[in-house]
């Protein structure tokens, strides 16, 4: 059945109004980036920069200095890829492994532990700041990229294991059976059967692990000090504090700051959406 | 939901998992926790602090905003390291917001030897071993060759928990062209009468539709604002027996003046959602002819790059009210962490860094804490416009309350002043409300 | 095609003859032991210490002799008058933000499955405050309702709506209906993404048999969509439901908690208390309850979710 005309019109006005709500505020985070600050002082905004200037995002790449917020923001930003990247990989494979057991076998405990695991995800990180410091610093751990990436793990791996647990329930149960007829051992119908086809769900999981270890802000603030690992959060929360009159800097660092996400997510979202249509899981 | 699984009749895990798995699992437990709960009690880390030789290597938490600038601080750092080669020092910067929490984070662990701490922090830090109790270290002849505001700042119940560093203090600023359009003369400023009486000419004269813009946000930055008034209106956050007193005279009358600029339509409506930076940015704009703010907004505001009003920038000392013209003690402090291995090492570290002739090469980041620097010509070279008026006002300042539970009765005070700015409270009610919830706060 | 979240899968007995209880039992603890050593070796101990520390009266990170009070911060809270505020503002948030993320994000998700044109253009834009850290959506939200330079105000000035500027952060229970909207605006993309994968479970077939039985497209949609999406409404309802209810940084940043406490929240206040006041075994416990209240609400949830899908299969 052909969708009629009067839909087809309905759906994409529907779908333009969609796409005014989200880029309105997210044009005016990139107009405030290259206005001068005069503009943005107006008391009647200016909706397009009489006077673009690229003048912060020059500051960002090319500063220095100790003193240069702007600099640190850049090795922040190197300090975030690589705390998000590594927890992610980490918690991921962990997680989708451990996910499989809780949507398809049976054992002692199961819910008791999956609580478990939820639990930890649902405490605020205010709790668990002081002791968790203590523990990083007894290791050494502190002001690293090593800590954070620990740190971030433990809210990630619940994360992962509750979403990939409930995407292995919305697969068939048959394909694994039919695998295991042809002889696969369990681990080996997991391996082979299993994951490629849960890729769509690895993908999605992945990418919302990785955002919540880019986004993190509250650790970060805390347990790094220095340009070792300053996370972007907690180099834009400085320009905040310091350079909270000039809104275009926070501007700037935000744009910055949503690329590499962004990146991430357009060139898994084919993937995403192509896995999930290639109807494998359709029941 | 029905607890189903947990029951199903099953062997236990251990067994399941047999001795060999057990045994990784107790390894594994053993690799991640072993280090962990080594030393600790309920509270926390539970090693003393030492004073140490002497030498070494020292950290020190220094914070981004006003004062000095990281740049100075690695200035100073570096000329004391070739001055004392045995000890070598490491700084890191955190922003104002965060400087408290890292220092409670950090105090169980040792991280830092040296602390910076704000006005207010003595009596919590001190009280809870977090900075150490330097009073015995403090020549006599200090409390004589500083301002007395700056020795107030890292003290409590007569002791010292630190040497003043920071020494800041709020003043208003005014944009002289607006005046001279407004056809107000700047005299007329003395007084906190004068200031409406100008602001009401200014809004006539259609020069600002908000004349005054200031930091009443719910933060610590609306206390200041508050206790400035407090003091010019002749009242006082406790009375000699500690108990609460804001909300008796000068207090409320205060509190009252605030409301009322909003409502005679003086006070810019964003006010309540401002912090200190906001001010700036409203008063650089050129869209409020007064505010009060710290030292450090008059390099800003009159820096044609970052403003609109430069040139035409002005300082005074406060207002007076109808009692006196303090100028709220926005001072800050260097400490010995009382976890501190190096505390003698701290120790010198801090002796230098607050020393006369690195406070007087740096004057212009920030003012000395000593007396005598206010007359040397050379401290005065570096900022004409704001040294006598700092002169003036530092040597007349009002502390926020020295009491160990400072930031909850803080907290309690700002959420009852906004309730009395938004118009849900009277200015007594809200006090009134306010004292009572400190009152159980000091009490406890 | 499942029927249940790993929460609600309960009693489905799994009929495999092949392999014994142990063998399954001994496979799952082999899946699970990474994820095991990765979570609880690194938060084991801060989760028990925080737990032992509720008990005493700590007022202090130092070590020290601190009295034992049992259960006594717990029975606290209900007595701090400070509390229920900051309950209702949560609860507020929670079910608000949550509501509107899932009733846009569903909504979003079917227009996205649509037949659009340029499919992949739509969602990528749909990504993009996703990728927005919170602290910059914060950031960007307090500048874009600014009084005084707002875009808000500009916007409805442009527009003719309005030409006197609004305080939409200056009194307190705007404000906290504005923080809910950065919110929503930014955490909707994350819903829509979870239905978007649900949605590609349901095979064709289904409408096509519910339009020969003809239903129309919204009783299509409330029959046969709605109950079949259930499981990840599920997912992602708890997901947003344990964020929102610990919901710290965009409050942080916007507003500090205020104007007069209006916008304070369960964690803010948790932070107040824990860090500001170093009341750490009173802070201790109000993270606790954070915990079991998120757990009351995702079993409600649950309870609702399995009611109402079979209701609607019937």
């Amino acid at each position: 059945m052909r969708p009629s005309r009067r839909f087809l019109i309905g759906i994409h006005v529907a779908a333009v109004v969609m796409a005014l709500v989200i880029l309105a505020p997210f044009a005016w985070l990139i107009i405030s980036s290259i206005s001068p600050s005069r503009e943005l002082l107006s008391p009647h905004p200016h909706w397009i920069p009489s006077h673009p200037t690229l003048e912060r995002y020059r500051q960002i790449f090319g500063g220095s200095g100790a003193d240069n917020v702007a600099a640190n923001f850049r090795l922040a930003m190197g300090n975030s890829l690589i705390v998000a990247t590594l927890t992610t990989l980490i918690s991921l494979a962990v997680g989708t492994v451990g996910g499989y057991a809780f949507a398809r076998l049976r054992f002692p405990l199961r819910r008791t532990s999956l609580f478990a695991f939820l639990a930890i995800y649902m405490l605020p990180p205010i709790a668990l700041v002081i002791p968790l410091y203590l523990a990083l610093a007894n290791l050494g751990l502190l002001d690293t990229k090593t800590g954070l990436v620990v740190t971030y793990c433990s809210i990630v791996t619940p994360f992962c294991l509750w979403t990939m647990s409930n995407y292995y329930l919305s697969m068939p149960p048959d394909l694994e059976e039919a695998a295991r007829v042809d002889g696969c051992t369990r681990l080996g119908a997991l391996v082979r059967v299993i994951l490629p086809l849960a890729r769509p769900g690895l993908l999605t999981t992945g990418m919302f692990g990785f955002l919540l270890a880019w986004d993190e802000f509250l650790y970060a603030l805390i347990f790094t000090s220095t340009t070792n690992a300053k996370t972007i959060p907690v180099a834009i929360a400085e320009f905040t504090g310091k350079y909270s009159s000039d809104f275009g800097l926070i501007a700037a660092g935000g744009v910055l700051a949503a690329v590499p996400p962004l990146i991430l997510a357009l060139l898994f979202q084919r993937y995403i959406v192509g896995g999930l249509t290639s109807g494998a899981v359709k029941g | 939901m029905k607890s189903t699984d947990s029951t199903a009749p099953q062997a236990s895990p251990a067994s399941v998992a047999g001795p060999s798995r057990r045994r990784f699992l107790t390894a594994t437990g053993a690799v991640g926790l072993g280090g962990l709960l080594a030393a600790c009690g309920v509270g926390g880390g539970s090693d003393k602090g030492a004073a140490g030789s002497g030498k070494g290597s020292i950290r020190a938490l220094f914070m981004k905003q006003a004062g000095y600038s990281e740049d100075n601080i690695h200035a100073m750092t570096a000329s004391f390291q070739k001055a004392h080669p045995g000890i070598k020092v490491t700084a890191d910067f955190v922003s104002y917001e965060a400087l408290h929490d890292k220092i409670v984070a950090a105090a169980p662990a040792g991280t830092y030897d040296v602390v910076l701490i704000d006005v207010i922090w003595p009596a919590e830090f001190g009280s809870k071993h977090i900075v150490s109790d330097v009073t015995a270290k403090w020549p006599a002849s200090w409390k004589q060759k500083m301002l007395p505001g700056a020795v107030a700042t890292s003290q409590y119940d007569d002791k010292q928990y630190g040497v003043p560093w920071i020494l800041d203090t709020k003043y208003l600023f005014l944009n002289t062209a607006h005046l001279k359009k407004a056809g107000v003369p700047q005299g007329q400023l003395e007084t906190w009468d004068g200031v409406m009486k100008a602001a009401r000419a200014l809004k006539r004269a259609g020069v600002t539709k908000y004349p005054l813009v200031w930091s009443w946000q719910q933060a610590e930055a609306l206390i200041c604002d508050y206790a400035q008034l407090l003091g010019a209106f002749g009242g006082t956050f406790l009375d000699g027996s500690g108990k609460p007193a804001f909300n008796q005279g000068g207090g409320v009358q205060a509190l009252g003046f605030m409301r009322q600029s909003i409502v005679d339509g003086l006070t810019n409506p964003t006010s309540t959602q401002s912090l200190e930076e906001d001010v700036r940015r409203v008063f650089s704009a050129g869209q409020a002819s007064m505010a009060l703010n710290w030292t450090y907004m008059y390099g800003l505001a009159d820096d044609p790059k970052q403003s609109q009003v430069a040139g035409h920038v002005a300082v005074r000392q406060t207002p007076q009210g109808t009692s006196g013209r303090p100028g709220v003690n926005g001072s800050m402090a260097l400490a010995v962490a009382a976890g501190s291995k190096q505390q003698a090492a701290a120790w010198t570290y801090i002796s230098y860094l607050t020393s006369q002739p690195v406070q007087d090469k740096f004057a212009l980041s920030s003012l000395p804490v000593w007396k005598t620097s206010y007359d040397d010509p050379e401290v005065v070279k570096t900022n004409p416009a704001v040294v006598p008026q700092a002169k003036k006002q530092l040597g007349d300042m009002i502390l926020r309350p020295q009491v160990t539970s400072y930031n909850a009765v803080s907290q309690a005070l700002q959420a009852e002043i906004q309730n009395a700015l938004l118009g849900k409270k009277s200015p007594q009610k809200a006090l009134d409300d306010a004292a009572s919830k400190a009152s159980s706060l000091l009490g406890s | 095609m499942s029927t249940g979240t790993t929460l609600g899968r309960l009693r489905r007995r799994r009929r495999r003859p092949s392999s014994g209880p142990a063998s399954e039992a001994r496979f799952a603890l082999t899946l699970l032991l990474p994820a095991a050593v990765v979570v609880f070796g690194v938060v084991l101990y801060p989760v028990v210490r925080t737990f032992v520390v509720s008990l005493y009266d700590v007022n202090s990170p130092m070590a020290g002799a601190y009295p034992f009070v049992g259960l006594h911060n717990y029975v606290r809270v209900f007595s701090d008058s400070g509390f229920y505020p900051v309950l209702g503002h949560t609860l507020y948030f929670t079910l608000l933000s949550t509501f509107l993320e899932l009733s846009l994000g569903i909504a979003v998700a079917l227009l996205l499955n649509a037949p659009l044109k340029a499919r992949w253009l739509w969602r990528s834009i749909v990504v993009l405050p996703w990728a927005l850290p919170t602290i910059v959506n914060g950031a960007l939200w307090r500048w874009i309702y600014n009084g005084q330079y707002g875009a808000l105000n500009g916007l409805l000035d442009t527009l003719g709506i309005s030409h006197t500027p609004h305080q939409w952060l200056g009194s307190p229970f705007l404000a906290l209906n504005m923080v809910i909207l950065a919110d929503v605006w930014k955490n909707t993309s994350i819903v829509v993404f979870f239905i978007l994968a649900g949605l590609q479970t349901i095979p064709d077939d289904v409408y096509e048999a519910a339009r020969i039985d003809g239903a129309g497209a919204w009783r299509g949609f409330w029959r046969i969509t709605l109950p079949l999406l259930a499981p990840s409404i599920a997912v992602v309802l708890i997901l947003r439901t344990i964020e929102a209810f610990k919901v710290f940084d965009i409050i942080y940043v916007m507003t500090g908690g205020g104007p007069a406490s209006g916008t304070q929240t369960i964690a803010f206040y948790t932070y107040l208390q824990a860090f500001s006041n170093q009341l750490f075994g009173y802070g201790a416990a109000l993270a606790y309850l954070i915990v079991i209240a998120v757990f009351a609400l995702a079993m409600v949830y649950l309870r609702i979710l399995r009611q109402g899908r079979m209701a609607g299969v019937q």
